[in-house]
């Protein structure tokens, strides 16, 4: 069975060639994904700092929540906005189903909960090591939390990355959600889905070969970064 | 501060919608349709035709039927395709489409191992055929989702008085006609699937066509606009258009023109 080596040539091929179509799908994964992440970071990354510094009843009920909803299914989710979008469901007047905008918001809500559950867990962390300190000086809550998210931000991008993984790698929501509608809404992973479903296999995993490059890509230009604000600013 | 974030945030979900609006200005409906019309290839073929003539973008939803029609019921799509007459008859009765139209047809063919340890290629119709597969116990993948194929395999067990309800060689894959052909082919089972997405499955290993030509086997595909009566926002004007268009004598010419090989997948229906 050389059906592996075929896939990997085929890679090859659709890299070397510079395919439209490939780079066109590559792009709108690239876009709806990246959006998905800025809304998580904005969301998630704050959302999970409140609760690791914060100390209120039923916080670690929530904790647990956040923690458990990081396994949160990607079809549930797409099936959830799907209904909420829906022409019959409660924001059906504005016509979102379909398209790119409903992508971006099924994955934000994907996002947002890994993001906010690793963003409690690496703030909760510094907040044992500065709180006598931060205390001390008298910082309210608020704005611990400021200056934590802050310190933690090179930490952080594991978060941000982690929510990049996801969102970029997740095909269930954005199914269901996008449809998965050519040269409007089909992203890579529904794109892989699709040459599965004709039985193109080797497509399908050279199609995989790409995305897998891109999330690579993607994290190599993280750490260098990462790198250089650290010589930088450290 | 707040503001500026909202209007950035609000102002960067919009530029995502313009820039995927902007590579199709203009008109455009929402299809939904079915996996045997997308995979087999034949809307990447006729609709640019209808799109170069009318300036209307066709954006095809490739589900099974059944889940099409409940797209078409909640008023997500404008334009239905699909194939199981006796569900677009009632969606239509039940008002939630228009006047339903003859579109084209293929046919269903029964895959399964060459080596055909039940016999089949010796079956004398499709009732037959079914009888034989049950009687011998073969593997058998069924769509078990509701789509057109799947509704006209129940109707086929039917005819051949087999109950396959608990039946430990029937395995419902709960999946469109691919992934069910992969199933099959990973199993050396039979199953029952549409000419056109056989003929474009690239993933056959020892899968072969064991039985195909009996009228019972015949598939028409129907379109319909779905009521703008219930959904005020269906756009009408365009749907109607394409209607008339994929029904038209070019609709039929572009139809026929489409062919994998040397083989035609969809014929046209001429009323």
């Amino acid at each position: 069975m050389n059906g592996l080596s075929l896939a990997f040539s085929e890679a090859f091929s659709l890299l070397a060639g510079f395919d439209h179509r490939v780079a066109e799908i590559v792009l709108l994964s690239l876009q709806v994904s990246g959006l998905a992440v800025l809304f998580g970071t904005l969301i998630g990354l704050p959302l999970g700092a409140c609760l690791g510094v914060g100390r209120f009843p039923g916080r670690q009920v929530l904790v647990v929540l956040l923690n458990g909803c990081m396994g949160l299914p990607s079809v549930v989710v797409g099936v959830v906005v799907y209904l909420i979008l829906s022409r019959s469901g409660p924001l059906g007047e504005f016509g979102l189903l379909y398209s790119a905008t409903a992508m971006v918001i099924a994955q934000t809500f994907l996002v947002v909960p890994l993001m906010a559950a690793i963003a409690r867990q690496v703030v909760e962390d510094a907040w044992r090591d500065y709180e006598e300190e931060l205390t001390a000086m008298r910082f309210r809550w608020f704005d611990s939390v400021r200056v934590l998210l802050h310190d933690c931000r090179h930490s952080l991008m594991v978060a941000v990355l982690a929510g990049l993984g996801r969102a970029m790698s997740e095909v269930g929501a954005v199914m269901i959600v996008g449809g998965n509608i050519d040269r409007s809404t089909r992203v890579m992973t529904t794109a892989i889905a699709l040459e599965t479903s004709k039985g193109d296999l080797p497509l399908a995993i050279a199609l995989g070969t790409v995305l897998l490059g891109v999330i690579l890509l993607l994290n190599a230009v993280a750490y260098v970064l990462r790198q250089w604000a650290t010589r930088r600013y450290a | 501060m707040a503001n500026g974030v909202l209007k950035f945030l609000t102002s960067a979900v919009f530029s995502v919608t313009a820039m995927v609006s902007a590579a199709q200005a203009g008109e455009s409906i929402v299809l939904a349709s079915t996996t045997s019309t997308e995979q087999s290839g034949l809307f990447n073929f006729i609709l640019p035709i209808f799109e170069k003539s009318s300036g209307i973008a066709v954006k095809v939803v490739a589900l099974g039927t059944g889940q099409a029609l409940d797209v078409g019921k909640r008023g997500d799509a404008d334009v239905l395709l699909v194939h199981d007459r006796a569900a677009e008859d009632k969606f239509v009765a039940e008002g939630y489409g228009v006047e339903r139209k003859d579109v084209m047809y293929n046919d269903f063919v029964l895959v399964g191992p060459a080596a055909d340890a039940a016999g089949v290629k010796g079956a004398k119709d499709t009732a037959d055929a079914f009888g034989r597969i049950a009687k011998k116990g073969s593997n058998w993948v069924s769509r078990g989702d509701r789509s057109g194929t799947h509704a006209a395999e129940l109707r086929f067990w039917g005819s051949a008085g087999v109950d396959v309800k608990g039946q430990g060689w029937y395995k419902e894959a709960g999946a469109g006609m691919g992934p069910t052909l992969n199933m099959a082919a990973g199993m050396g089972a039979y199953t029952l699937a549409d000419r056109g997405t056989w003929a474009s499955f690239k993933n056959r290993q020892d899968l072969t066509i064991v039985y195909a030509g009996d009228p019972k086997l015949y598939n028409p595909y129907g379109v319909m606009l779905v009521n703008p009566a219930r959904h005020p926002h269906v756009k009408k004007a365009a749907g109607e258009k394409f209607i008339a268009w994929i029904t038209s004598p070019d609709g039929r010419r572009a139809i026929s023109a489409y062919k994998i090989g040397n083989e035609q997948l969809f014929y046209p229906l001429s009323r």
